[in-house]
């Protein structure tokens, strides 16, 4: 067996910030250091690793840093990571749609990248016109998808509507359609990003048993990038889990998925200090979370309510009211958010600067499993013209399991966000 | 299996000419599905449909036989004004257009080209290919007019001669302008904006600066610095084109010499190369700067 893919001491540099006369004057020191005094990039060298969570001194962010693997060909590998680990950044760079800043990768045989279904999709354009349009995008010449094309209108179930533009479908067949054509790409590599957790249940089955067929009947290399542990361990024998853009650990698939999911659950204490927890996009002028603090045990009943307190210090005395904002993210999917609450206004008690305010959601109706709790502080309009205070991200966790087995409800990350009522009380 | 054959290889940084003319080819289809997607997304739930191809000329023309025919008063070497005035815009029409479309490849495109990788190549050179077809119609009107004033009026100014037979050339000498240009531009407004902004005024201005809306022979008496000024007009790469082109139709003014059209193509070929290289290494990273 010989190696499909190979990457070689893989850097991302990225730049934060806006574009601005910075970036020229860093533009021009660059280019005056490399062309006019031959000397090497002078901000390659700095630059931190990828946490989101903290805020860093430098400018310069590695997104990935020093990836170095190999893939056999035939194999089908889990890429496994947080929100921003760098994930889709590795298949970014594997599929060419932008390139690395140091080391290389070197592949043999053709790569499909399906980082997107449709596309290139024009809404004006039939589904047959955006078919060939799709297929062009991604590589296939006209002959190829001509030959397919039968097979592809039957997969994507919707030959009724083949000759209708694209803009007159649902989103659900736009979908579809893209996918069908996906599915019958057929490169030797095979790059995929989390494009299963669309459609509808009957489809996502038919998705999920081509991708199955693909990586198993015909000897394809695949990289599969989800946050789904169990799609992840359904179809793949190996894993990479990403940790701020390096690679944690590598290999098979079931080590990886654990040590991915007890590396998200590190801190199991009940109480949260949050004043060591850096913050980002907020400046805590106003209101800004001391603690928090479980009020129910690690490992709840599934249909008890989930109550916490926030310790809360109120720095402007003008700040008369305000509202929180919980959100849970499940753990097994990868930090997915699967709700958020809003609690009503409240009005900043009198006479006193640090608070303690009880927050409970009732009916939470969240699947077994475990959970990260973040919590915003804010005041106005959620949904338009909401002000942040404070934002703590990854604070507490806590697990919901049931005494009698069946857990009261099922809870999928493609389902989208959930929103509870949250009950707050002050102490 | 120290040194076997990979079929990819990608490095942060490309050698200076490096572009894969190989793999351009090979998304041929792809090209011309783009051409079909331009042309037939344009006029889609239009009543008229390509009519409106010829119908902005049409009042371009109208416009211009107003204000620098009757207003200005400027001649036309004797030539009709209508024929004149048509035959400068649909030239200039499709340099510009080319040219406004190539310069926004990068910013326009972003949302495709984040997704998935083509040689973004592909993309001005559809634009440059389905503006031939604008191209195509609009030219139909000019011959449909030229037709009709040879039968009303046999005895106007306006010659066919051989020169007309060049006409391919200089199609092609435009769109290589417009697209060298184009791609120079869509490569630097990637990361600063400023150009883009700068960009639509420097067109118009462009246009004054060919001899679209006056003969170049309006010109020739006058003097710059003790330099003529037709000779400085040539030095703009577009205005042999043009001048050959109404030449060669028209008949108007003197024939602008092969020096200045070999000039022009020269200029073309060194915009055109440099334009290609420069696009092709900031593709790669562009999607991070945009």
């Amino acid at each position: 067996m010989s190696t499909a893919i190979e990457f070689n001491h893989v850097g991302k540099q990225y730049r934060l910030g806006l574009v601005s006369t910075r970036t020229l004057s860093h533009d021009l020191h660059r280019w005056w250091q490399m062309n006019i005094l031959k000397k090497e990039d002078p901000y390659l060298r700095i630059g931190e690793t990828n946490d989101r969570t903290k805020a860093g001194t430098s400018e310069y962010v590695w997104a990935l840093k020093d990836i170095d693997f190999k893939v056999e060909q035939g194999d089908v590998i889990g890429i496994i990571g947080r929100n921003g680990a760098g994930k889709s950044t590795l298949l970014k760079l594997l599929s060419k749609v932008t390139g690395p800043t140091v080391g290389s990768i070197r592949a043999r045989g053709r790569i499909g990248a399906l980082l997107e279904v449709g596309t290139g999709f024009h809404p004006e354009m039939t589904g047959r016109e955006n078919i060939y349009m799709n297929g062009a995008i991604m590589g296939m010449s006209k002959a190829e998808i001509s030959k397919k094309l039968d097979e592809i209108i039957d997969f994507s179930g919707c030959e009724r509507y083949i000759d209708t533009p694209v803009k007159r479908y649902s989103s659900g067949m736009t979908v579809r359609l893209g996918f069908a054509v996906a599915a019958h790409l057929d490169p030797e590599i095979l790059v995929v990003d989390e494009v299963l957790a669309v459609g509808d249940a009957e489809f996502q089955k038919k998705a999920i048993g081509k991708m199955q067929d693909v990586s198993k009947g015909e000897g394809r290399t695949v990289l599969f990038v989800s946050h789904n542990m169990a799609s992840i361990q359904n179809l793949c024998k190996t894993g990479i889990l990403l940790e701020t853009g390096q690679i944690k650990k590598t290999g098979l698939v079931g080590d990886v998925v654990n040590a991915y999911i007890s590396n998200n659950l590190q801190e199991i204490g009940d109480v949260s200090h949050l004043t060591e927890f850096r913050r980002i996009g907020v400046t805590t002028k106003e209101i800004e979370f001391l603690e928090l603090t479980r009020n129910i045990p690690f490992k709840s009943d599934s249909n008890k309510d989930i109550v916490f307190t926030a310790k809360v210090k109120r720095n402007v005395i003008t700040v008369k009211t305000f509202q929180f904002t919980t959100l849970i993210d499940n753990v097994a999917l990868g930090g997915t958010r699967v709700g958020m609450a809003y609690s009503q206004e409240i009005t900043w008690p009198e006479g006193k600067n640090i608070a303690e305010f009880e927050i409970r959601i009732p009916e939470h109706h969240l699947a077994r499993g475990k959970y990260i709790l973040d919590v915003w502080v804010g005041q106005g309009d959620i949904t338009s013209s909401y002000k942040y205070f404070d934002s703590v991200y990854d604070s507490l966790t806590f697990e919901i399991d049931t005494i009698n087995g069946t857990p009261i409800s099922e809870w999928h990350s493609y389902w989208g966000e959930g929103i509870w009522a949250s009950k707050v009380q002050s102490l | 299996m120290a040194e076997e054959k990979w079929d990819s290889i990608i490095e942060p940084k490309d050698k200076l000419l490096s572009v894969d003319f190989k793999e351009l080819w090979r998304y041929r289809d792809l090209c011309s599905l783009f051409v079909k997607r331009n042309i037939i997304t344009q006029y889609k739930q239009t009543i008229l449909g390509p009519v409106w191809f010829v119908v902005q000329p049409a009042l371009t023309v109208i416009m211009y036989m107003i204000v620098f025919g009757g207003i200005a008063g400027i001649p036309t070497d004797g030539v009709p004004r209508p024929l004149f005035y048509l035959a400068g815009t649909c030239m200039w029409n499709y340099f510009s257009e080319c040219l406004t479309k190539t310069s926004n490849t990068f910013v326009d495109n972003a949302g495709i080209f984040g997704k998935v990788y083509f040689p973004r190549l592909v993309m001005p050179i559809a634009n440059v290919i389905s503006n031939l077809l604008r191209f195509g119609i609009q030219f139909g009107f000019f011959v449909l007019i030229y037709v009709i004033y040879f039968f009303v009026d046999p005895t106007c100014h306006a010659h066919l001669n051989w020169y007309a037979l060049l006409f391919p050339v200089l199609i092609a000498m435009m769109a290589g302008l417009a697209l060298g240009f184009g791609t120079i531009i869509s490569s630097m407004t990637t990361k600063y904006r400023d150009l883009q902004v700068l960009f639509s005024f420097i067109v118009q201005l462009w246009m004054y600066a060919t001899p679209i809306v006056y003969p170049l022979s309006q010109t020739k008496s006058m003097f710059w610095l003790g330099i003529p000024v037709h000779k400085l007009m040539c030095l703009n790469p577009v205005t042999p084109i043009i001048e050959t082109f109404k030449y060669g139709f028209l008949g108007a003014g003197d024939f602008v010499g092969w020096r200045w059209l070999i000039y022009s193509f020269v200029f073309m070929i060194v915009l055109l190369t440099l334009g290609i290289v420069i696009f092709n290494k900031v593709q790669k990273s562009f999607m991070d700067t945009v």
